[in-house]
């Protein structure tokens, strides 16, 4: 088969399959229009044009900037120092700055807010947000500098750039898609997030549709998630504006090369005392409010056995959910990278708006179509809850495969298909080894998203089934917080498994997967 | 991809395991699925005396009770739920106004004084709360507190006043003090008290004792058990805030019923009654009278064995649950004042 045969036919299955996912997607959405169509357009114009949602407006677009900024630098800032210095104990620093995202954020906020006073309202939310979610930026930029070609800095310093100014203009240049990528993230996951703000008194849209929804006006929440949606759209159509064209995969043939790390020197220390003033402030406040809780919480009933089988299901719903997320992003992520042009992008793009979604939206609107047009099949099913976990956060599998792909040289695809290798074993043994990166951290990300989700969970988990994260939700409505505390180390310490896999994942695979893949080498 | 193909293996064996242990029970007898609003541990502690008693199962699922409410009304006439137990009236209100519940036996809504029914018959009264004001000793002296609801807009609260504009059990009170005193003054009401609670405007009970007793305002409404809820977890010691109960009969002093319902979609209509006659006998109310929720038991004459103010001494705003209603109004005045 001629190569131009070849790359005419893929799209067709990609494209099959990238619709698939569309549709899949495309659910929260389509409930979304139906409720508040339901409600009247009128109703909803009047609901929508109010001072109170000039106000939301004002908090939801200042903290997703200013949050959105500050996760920018520290992602990039901390991934730069463990891929690319000689930072002692990197391995370790590794796995240490991923975990605070597995931390409910919750817990991130009752943490902080029981130190002090001062954590509140705006101040508040801006510090236990940064800190919940700037891994959503470390993970992609880690996985680009590790797949960067090192050559590019090479070239530039023997040039004689100065190092500050290779750092800014090649560095940071081919980590760009992956900064802005975490960055499209964070804002869309600040725009749908609720529990931290509960206990900080912040409101944003999202805790408004909240209130929507306690006091029953499933149409006005309805209608209010939609002005989400548009707040997202905003944020796709800034981010695909800054993002450019231009080629980041690497020049040189075959196997990567090892990149020679910075030598710190002087700026040593301060770099250590940086990353130790991270971990304590993103993982050790949390960690510790949860460790206090436990010795002064009330009277505790024995639970050992309710805490294991929390986990089992924790770990068992989220490993599927990862699965199945990073699964639906690989065809979506080789359509739009080998194949772009605008209707591919556009479909890519609109299964982004998914994530800017309440997981309350999500958890009803697959409540409303398995009742009403599947004959409830499934419906509070371990399937269904894995299938709503994948739509939630099925952007982050995208954003974390696609990097991967975008970096990966598809020249080498087309030197196994010329070698007479089939498109299946060609998948399999060329491109999946050169995108495993970008698999590893999207099947982490998702993970451990889903092993802290709460609001969907509780609509969608099978009847006398519970996750860690329902059995901390019931003790923490109780006021119960010593018996709820268990249950938030549990899921630190389930998430700190992938966390660690994942860093060690990153170490080896790029070369590895590479010299394993026969053809490619020339 | 060896390390994909064993994390798929592990995702199917931690899946299996997981449906294993959420299997069904093995009795013959019917099960019946409760979507629970209230706490999760007396109901535990209650679902458990009544299986033992009855032979019957029930399969409890947890949420707030407003969410339940959504996603009865997403699932429609197919939906998974025989029975809802909510923490106030207005949600019951709510699904009866739908049409989506079943009358109540008659012997069931005899134990329950009438007045803490349903109007309709619809759902039964199965314990009571009451709302008041959690405060900080060290912020605002008990004689400075106000004692009318009408109060809490004085402008001398001025950035001292927290409270939850969309919490199930403020939403009562916004309802009695329009029936108190008419619109123009309950919106008058609520704008004063926009402006004094400033940016301490919370989205729930839990937060607003948390943050009173952290000593981040120095007062907010709240209902009475929450502070003892949290004084019972954390010890007399770490409570720096005490409560104050409004004056007599004040419009701001409100019995908020908690209740329970049998949807209409049900198909164990007969198991579902004999659940709901339970929470009302004298066992389950005893189960509630001991519990940890701090609620007043309401039926079969039982009393609360905890050491809070007795419920006869209690001197709420009579207004009843008829005139709470849905939360509706409650709802638009708090539009109207873009509280919501």
């Amino acid at each position: 088969m001629s190569l131009a045969a070849r790359s005419a036919r893929r799209p067709k299955v990609l494209l099959a399959a990238t619709l698939l996912v569309v549709a899949v997607l495309a659910l929260p959405l389509a409930f979304l229009l139906t409720e508040a169509a339901g409600a009247g357009a009128s109703n909803v114009w009047h609901l929508i044009w109010r001072s109170l949602t000039a106000s939301l407006l004002w908090n939801t677009v200042r903290l997703t900037v200013v949050v959105t900024v500050l996760c920018a630098v520290i992602g990039t800032l901390a991934a730069y120092g463990v891929e690319r210095t000689d930072l002692p104990g990197r391995s370790v620093w590794a796995v240490l700055v991923v975990v605070p995202f597995a931390i409910p954020d919750f817990v991130v906020s009752f943490g902080w807010s029981s130190l002090s006073t001062w954590v509140q309202g705006f101040r508040g939310a801006v510090l236990v947000m940064t800190l919940a979610v700037y891994p959503l930026v470390y993970l992609p930029v880690a996985a680009s500098l590790r797949g960067a070609d090192p050559g590019q800095e090479e070239i530039a310093r023997s040039l004689g750039v100065s190092r500050l100014a290779t750092f800014f203009r090649i560095t940071l240049g081919q980590a760009r898609r992956a900064i802005l990528g975490g960055c499209l993230l964070v804002a869309l996951v600040i725009l749908a997030e609720y529990g931290a703000f509960e206990i900080l008194g912040f409101q944003t849209f999202t805790t408004e549709i909240f209130a929507e929804f306690n006091i029953v006006d499933t149409s006005v929440a309805c209608a209010l998630s939609l002005v989400l949606v548009l707040l997202s759209l905003f944020v796709l159509v800034g981010e695909s504006a800054s993002r450019g064209g231009g080629r980041v995969n690497r020049t040189g043939p075959g196997a990567q090369r090892v990149l020679a790390r910075k030598r710190l020197g002087r700026a040593r220390l301060p770099v250590l005392f940086g990353y130790a003033l991270l971990v304590l402030a993103a993982l050790g406040v949390p960690i510790g409010s949860s460790v206090y809780w436990i010795f002064e919480g009330g009277a505790h009933s024995l639970m050992g056995a309710s805490l294991g089988s929390a986990a089992l299901h924790t770990a068992g719903y989220s490993l599927a959910a990862a699965l199945v997320a990073t699964a639906m992003a690989l065809p979506v992520a080789l359509l739009v990278a080998r194949h772009p042009g605008r209707v591919h992008l556009l479909l890519e793009r609109t299964t982004f708006l998914v994530l800017a979604m309440p997981g309350l939206v999500v958890a009803l609107a697959i409540s409303y179509f398995s009742t009403r047009y599947a004959n409830s099949f499934g419906y509070q099913t371990a399937p269904l809850l894995v299938l709503a976990y994948s739509i939630m956060f099925f952007p982050l599998a995208l954003v974390c495969v696609r990097a991967s792909v975008a970096q990966s040289p598809v020249s080498l695809e087309e030197v196994a298909g010329s070698l007479g290798v089939r498109r299946l074993p060609s998948f399999l043994r060329v491109t999946l080894p050169l995108v495993a990166p970008g698999v590893g951290a999207a099947f982490c990300l998702v993970f451990l998203s889903a092993v802290t989700e709460l609001t969907a969970t509780l609509i969608l988990i099978p009847t006398n089934a519970e996750t860690l994260a329902t059995q901390f939700w019931a003790y923490q409505q109780n006021l119960s917080y010593g018996q709820a505390a268990p249950f938030a180390l549990v899921i630190i310490a389930i998430a700190a498994v992938p966390s660690y896999v994942l860093g060690r994942f990153f170490d080896r695979l790029p070369r590895r997967g590479l010299a394993q893949a026969p053809g490619v080498v020339t | 991809m060896r390390g994909l193909l064993r994390l798929a293996a592990i995702a199917v064996l931690a899946l299996s395991v997981a449906a294993c242990t959420s299997g069904s029970t093995a009795s013959g007898k019917a099960t019946i699925t409760l979507y629970n609003g209230q706490h999760v541990q007396t109901t535990e502690t209650l679902v458990a005396a009544f299986e033992k008693a009855t032979g019957f199962n029930v399969a409890v699922r947890n949420d707030d009770e407003d969410v339940f409410d959504a996603e009865i009304v997403a699932e429609g006439p197919r939906s998974p739920a025989d029975v809802i137990f909510s923490e106030n009236s207005p949600a019951l209100e709510y699904l009866q106004e739908k049409d989506l519940l079943a009358p109540v036996d008659r012997s069931t809504l005899a134990r329950t004084p009438n007045k803490y029914n349903s109007p309709q018959g619809d759902w039964v009264g199965i314990s009571a709360r009451v709302s008041v004001l959690i405060y900080d000793p060290s912020l605002i002296n008990r004689s400075a507190l106000p004692t009318r609801v009408l109060e809490l807009a004085d402008p001398r609260y001025k950035g001292k006043l927290a409270f939850a504009p969309g919490e199930t059990d403020f939403q009562p009170v916004v309802t009695s003090v329009l029936h108190a005193y008419g619109k123009p003054e309950a919106l008058k009401w609520l704008n004063g008290i926009k402006t004094n609670a400033g940016s301490h405007i919370y989205p729930d009970n839990e937060a607003i004792s948390a943050a009173v007793n952290r000593g981040v305002v120095a007062f907010g409404v709240v209902n009475q058990y929450y502070w003892y809820r949290m004084r019972a977890e954390i010890g007399a010691a770490g409570v720096h805030s005490r409560i104050a109960y409004f004056a007599p009969r004040d419009a701001g002093y409100v019995l908020n019923i908690s209740g329970a319902a049998i949807l209409k979609s049900s198909k164990h209509q007969a198991a579902a009654q004999s659940f709901l006659a339970f929470l009302v006998s004298g066992e389950g109310q005893e189960i509630i009278a001991h519990s940890i929720s701090f609620e007043y038991p309401i039926a079969s004459g039982v009393q609360t064995a905890q050491s809070e103010t007795p419920f006869d001494e209690l001197e709420p705003n009579p207004v009843d649950v008829g005139e709470l209603g849905t939360g509706a109004q409650a709802t638009a005045l708090l539009r109207d004042v873009q509280l919501l």
